[in-house]
């Protein structure tokens, strides 16, 4: 038997932890979606084929980095002294995550812009050209482009598959919180934003082709993403003590019913059965499943977040 | 002259949990009301009636390998003086990464500055030459010593050679240099 008292009671931290609310759920689910999205764009930008783009495909590149912005705006809005955020910028910490986050962050803005201009279709492109007077310089930026189409699709695949991690390691490398702290847990949520990232695209008009080839490839990231979450507990489960009962908060504890409920019926099982069968039957994959993938996406990093500021070292485990 | 290595003991045959230390910190260190930087844990273990009752003045560890300055990306929490774990205020946005990766919980958000707040060994004390902190101070048994660890002499040194003492998690690897006396 073993009682633990403490006169500690520091808002945030006591009983339990919880410093982190809305702003990073959301934050860390549009840096899996831009990750994604990142990825996808390079890879059918390296695609060795001629066939033409539909125009929401051609299109959906401007989208990493609005969404990414948005993102920032709710990472800003969490730092509780905001002015200083400039700060993340003078320094280079190699052993902190949440640094090389914010550098990778920077480097994402032009490699995305410069994808999205590069694939825009030209009536649009010629549309600009005209409002800005033929400017030499974008006539030549396009050029520079175009010139290095190939560099341009590696650099998104290489930044988004960094981003995408990045977002899980966040979580992972803190010790101090053994549900986040497990090498699973960048590449699930790396595989994650995979996932959302082709159910965001299938949100828009997409030919039935295009739709085809995103759903194949979400069938296979969703069952991965199956996978990665069964060893992620498993890892936790033959853990020590702490693991084991930070385990235990989706495992029995106050988050089991949200977590199996929302993330693994609603936002991965669900939407793989629904496009297993479409894909089986021949039909053009349509929204519903993408919908559920985006929402299964969000609850995903909403749970893991908040459980796992639940979880910290157990009294039993703090007293000697 | 050889650098210092600034590490606390406390006594947990002697402390009584009287919060002396907890009201001296708050009043040395103008503590934000509602919060605090060190506090009082009391652990009750065995079976009726074989208990065994352990009273402990806690605060930040200072920790040798503190996983604080590793996750800290501004570079806002460092190793000061004599290895004590500090906070450069002018350098932290309130992202809370140290918090985070604190096993201990003994960092917080300040409400008023917005930028994180912790036990700094009485830091100022320090550099004006004083070798207390306040919490040890007002200690009215005694409990807490405070010294360096790289002096073979100091009282801390010879107390950690005479006495047994422990460490709060240090499967944490964090080499926390709080100790308590057993």
């Amino acid at each position: 038997m073993m009682e633990f008292t403490t006169t500690r009671q520091n808002p945030l931290i006591d009983p339990t932890m919880h410093i982190w609310h809305a702003e990073i759920p959301l934050y860390l689910f549009l840096g899996g979606l831009v990750a994604g999205l990142m990825v996808i764009s390079g890879l059918w930008l390296l695609r060795p084929t001629d066939k033409p783009r539909s125009r929401a495909l051609a299109l959906l590149p401007w989208a990493p980095p609005l969404l990414l912005s948005l993102g920032m705006l709710f990472l800003w809005l969490d730092l509780e002294n905001g002015f200083n955020a400039f700060r993340f910028y003078l320094a280079l910490q190699p052993a902190s995550p949440m640094s090389w986050g914010s550098w990778i962050l920077l480097a994402v803005y032009p490699v995305t812009i410069g994808l999205a201009w590069h694939t825009t279709p030209a009536d649009l492109r010629a549309l600009v050209h005209g409002r800005l007077g033929e400017p030499g310089w974008l006539v030549r930026a396009e050029r520079w482009l175009a010139e290095r189409q190939r560099g341009l699709g590696l650099a998104s695949v290489i930044l988004g598959t960094a981003l995408g991690i990045y977002t899980g390691v966040l979580l992972g490398n803190l010790a101090a919180r053994p549900l986040w702290n497990s090498a699973m847990l960048g590449p699930l949520f790396l595989v994650s934003g995979l996932s959302t990232g082709a159910a965001f695209m299938l949100l828009y008009r997409l030919d039935a082709g295009e739709r085809r080839l995103l759903a194949r490839v979400d069938v296979w990231l969703i069952g991965v993403e199956l996978f990665l979450i069964g060893i992620w507990l498993a890892g936790l489960m033959s853990g020590g003590a702490a693991s084991q009962a930070a385990a235990g908060t989706l495992l029995g504890g106050p988050y089991t019913a949200a977590f199996w409920s929302l993330v693994v019926v609603v936002g991965l099982v669900t939407p793989l059965v629904a496009e297993w069968v479409e894909l089986r039957r021949g039909e053009i994959p349509g929204r519903f499943a993408a919908g559920l993938v985006l929402a299964g996406g969000i609850a995903l990093r909403w749970i893991v977040v908040f459980a796992g500021q639940h979880a910290g070292w157990p009294a039993d485990v703090a007293a000697f | 002259m050889r650098a210092k290595r600034y590490a606390m003991a406390v006594d947990t045959r002697t402390c009584v949990g009287c919060n002396a230390c907890v009201i001296a910190c708050k009043t040395e260190n103008d503590v934000p009301r509602g919060f605090a930087r060190d506090w009082i844990t009391t652990t009750t273990d065995g079976t009726f009636p074989s208990l065994r009752m352990t009273i402990r003045s806690e605060r930040c560890n200072h920790c040798e390998n503190a996983p604080c300055v590793a996750a800290c990306p501004t570079g806002a929490s460092y190793y000061g003086p004599g290895g004590i774990v500090l906070v450069n205020k002018a350098k932290c946005t309130g992202c809370k990464a140290c918090i985070a990766s604190c096993p201990y919980g003994a960092r917080f958000v300040d409400p008023g500055s917005g930028t994180v707040d912790k036990c700094t060994f009485c830091v100022h004390r320090i550099e004006r030459g004083e070798a207390t902190t306040a919490c040890q101070d007002v200690c009215p048994t005694s409990s807490i010593t405070f010294g360096d660890l790289n002096d073979p002499d100091s009282e801390i040194s010879q107390l950690l050679r005479s006495r047994l003492s422990e460490t709060l998690l240090p499967e944490a690897g964090t080499e926390p240099r709080h100790y308590f006396l057993r």
